[in-house]
């Protein structure tokens, strides 16, 4: 035994010291550090700007284009992007045109910016649904359990087990025709089609939070005070599983995102306009569907449009890993 | 103390959790035993110490009465009012008066609240303060459990445990208790942090006149706070009296090796003293033993143990035990 020599202030000074410590630091709430965490992850920030970027391509896309996305140029097809003199089929670059045109002379950048829009909503709409309805269910089946859990994840299942791109296909061919189909393009029809689908990976990964969360001792002591059901479920039960639903909302963008492309490729997206005032003119993937005919004469056509979506897809998802690095630290490098 | 007058009133109060099997459907096929007709009062102002070993029952009891986990059967009166009867609004109401002290401090506040929010939610909850008025009541509570008023911004990750279980302190103080539960509130807690929170607890029982139903495993610390104890075995109440009588005259054979087991500070007698030590594991919850509950491994035990099960009587003014052979 070493003889310890403390004079009798000590435990008082040092008792100061760690409330002086505490008076000048700052209060954080776990948010706070997450979002620190957050950007100091470069990797997450330089995805974050390019969505940024996008977005604001997307939302501004009538005012930056340089040519009216659906002007035709009759006689300037198949030009070249403006740093090669003259493309395969023997026509000389314009520098009006910085990438070229496709067929019908239309300006492939202009129609790139447009086609920004359907993707960046695409991306987003659909999620922010999905979001609302997972959430909501996976809380319910998970706080509540027994018969509603076991009703509302069996659904869950079935959902889960369906092939998602046979369902896009079905869904988009047979109502393609019907007044629903014909809204917002066809968007609205696409969106419904993707959060039907898609909201059972969120209400999985709620529940999963809220059945380990709810045995803590803190709801218990929430249940003791009074707290209603409720109160407990949004209140104490959803901000402690928003993390995992962030995390997981940055990772389903990307595949929003490249199911559109997939199902615009495929003929089965957007149907594209013809009417200027439109917001919704073309999509990346229907882009490319132009494009791939014309891949010798004009390869820009295929290519501006497909970079686009691996850049988007690859910020979502370097700022889906930064967010569950930021989030839940002890998940760090994990894959 | 003084009063005797009862503030809650346990009879036989029974908890089983059913144990299920099936996939889609399932079907009962036991029950985990943890509190099996358990009876007791609660003295106004006292300190009641429930103590056992681990899974024996004594937490059960406390939520049971709570009605965190509502009891299979038996009654909890409160001012008249059975609570096991109560349900939805009156149950809630009814609550206010007793609250818990959890017994993990890092799991017991909720993450992603500020202090103020989280020691201000029971009044918000009771329509015992507004939104406007709560920072004030947030400063007096952590004043009044020794903490400085100025941290009611702050999130519990930012705290150690000890002022962790302060804050939890405050919370069940928030809406005037008359009786607190304390779930091992000192177990998960550091030596020296110990003291501080039991003189704190009892510091506070004298101000505002508490009583506490104390669980604990640390016979010392229940000898040190209590006034009468209740030793739980196995789901069961097997000896109740008072502090002083139970340590220096335990009847019950297994309040008698429990007592033994503590260790006696000074070489010399720790070296002489005779311990008695128990053979076996305790049985399982699912499956107790018939009759009395402890004769598997108890010393005196004989054939009338394993028929009857013991009545928890009186043997001596305020000394209740439940033996054969007492």
């Amino acid at each position: 035994m070493t003889t310890q020599v403390s004079h009798p202030s000590t435990g008082q000074t040092q008792a100061h010291i760690a409330n002086l410590t505490m008076m000048t630091v700052k209060p954080r709430s776990l948010w706070q550090d997450a979002w620190s965490r957050l950007i100091k992850n470069k990797a997450s920030v330089i995805g974050m700007v390019v969505i940024v970027i996008f977005t604001l391509l997307a939302i501004f896309a009538s005012v930056i284009a340089p040519h009216n996305p659906l002007q035709i140029n009759s006689g300037k097809g198949f030009t070249p992007p403006m740093w090669i003199p003259v493309g395969p089929n023997g026509v000389p670059a314009d520098p009006n045109f910085i990438f070229g045109t496709d067929t019908l002379g239309r300006d492939v950048l202009s129609r790139t910016l447009y086609g920004a829009r359907v993707s960046m909503t695409v991306g987003f709409l659909p999620t922010f649904i999905i979001i609302f309805v997972g959430t909501i269910v996976g809380l319910f089946a998970g706080y509540r359990g027994g018969r509603i859990d076991n009703l509302l994840m069996r659904i869950t299942d079935v959902v889960y087990a369906f092939p998602d791109l046979l369902f896009f296909i079905i869904v988009m061919v047979t109502l393609r025709q019907t007044p629903i189909g014909q809204m917002m393009n066809g968007l609205f029809l696409l969106f419904s089609a993707l959060a039907v689908v898609n909201w059972v990976g969120f209400a999985r990964i709620v529940r999963g939070q809220v059945l380990s969360l709810k045995e803590k001792e803190f709801v218990e002591a929430a249940r003791c005070i009074g707290a209603t059901d409720s109160r407990i479920m949004f209140r104490h039960l959803l901000p402690n599983s928003l993390g995992p639903v962030i995390i997981l909302t940055a990772m389903s963008i990307p595949g929003m995102i490249i199911t559109e492309a997939v199902l615009g490729y495929l003929g089965l997206g957007l149907i594209p306009s013809t009417n200027p005032k439109d917001f919704f003119i073309t999509s990346w993937g229907a882009s490319m569907l132009e494009g791939q005919t014309a891949i010798n004469a004009q390869p820009w056509l295929l290519l501006l449009p497909a970079i686009a979506v691996s850049l988007v897809v690859l910020a979502f998802t370097f700022l889906g890993d930064g967010l569950r690095d930021a989030l839940d630290p002890r998940l760090q490098g994990t894959q | 103390m003084a009063a005797n007058e009862v503030l809650l009133n346990v009879v036989d109060l029974v908890k089983h959790f059913p144990i299920m099997k099936g996939v889609l459907i399932q079907k009962q096929v036991g029950a985990v035993h943890a509190v099996d007709g358990v009876s007791f009062d609660i003295r106004k102002g006292e300190t009641l110490g429930l103590v056992g070993e681990s899974g024996c029952g004594k937490s059960t009891t406390g939520r049971a009465i709570l009605q965190l986990h509502r009891p299979t059967s038996g009654s909890v009166f409160y001012e008249g009012k059975d609570l096991v009867k109560l349900k939805g609004e009156n149950l809630r109401k009814t609550r206010r008066r007793m609250q818990m002290i959890f017994q993990d401090p890092y799991a017991s506040l909720n993450p992603r609240m500020t202090v103020g929010q989280i020691i201000t939610e029971p009044m918000l909850i009771h329509d015992m303060t507004t939104q406007k008025d709560t920072q004030g009541h947030a400063e007096r509570l952590l004043k009044l459990v020794g903490l400085n008023p100025a941290y009611t911004s702050r999130y519990p990750h930012e705290f150690s445990g000890g002022q962790r279980q302060r804050i939890g302190i405050a919370r069940a103080l928030a809406l005037e208790p008359a009786l607190i539960v304390c779930d091992e509130p000192i177990s998960a807690l550091d030596v020296s942090i110990q003291a501080q929170v039991v003189n704190l607890l009892e510091d506070l029982q004298a101000e505002l006149g508490l009583t506490y139903l104390f669980i604990a495993h640390d016979l010392s610390m229940v000898r040190h706070i209590s006034d009468r104890v209740a030793v739980m075995y196995l789901g069961i109440i097997v000896e109740l009296t008072s502090r002083d009588e139970l340590y220096a005259n335990a009847l019950h054979p297994y309040t008698q090796a429990l007592l033994s087991a503590v260790p006696i500070p000074d070489p010399v007698i720790e070296a002489n003293r005779k311990r008695i030590i128990l053979v076996g594991d305790v049985p399982s919850p699912v499956n107790p033993p018939s009759g009395c509950r402890f004769r598997t491994r108890c010393p005196l035990a004989a054939e009338i143990c394993k028929e009857k099960k013991p009545e928890f009587r009186e043997v001596a003014p305020d000394h209740w035990v439940a033996c054969h052979m007492v």
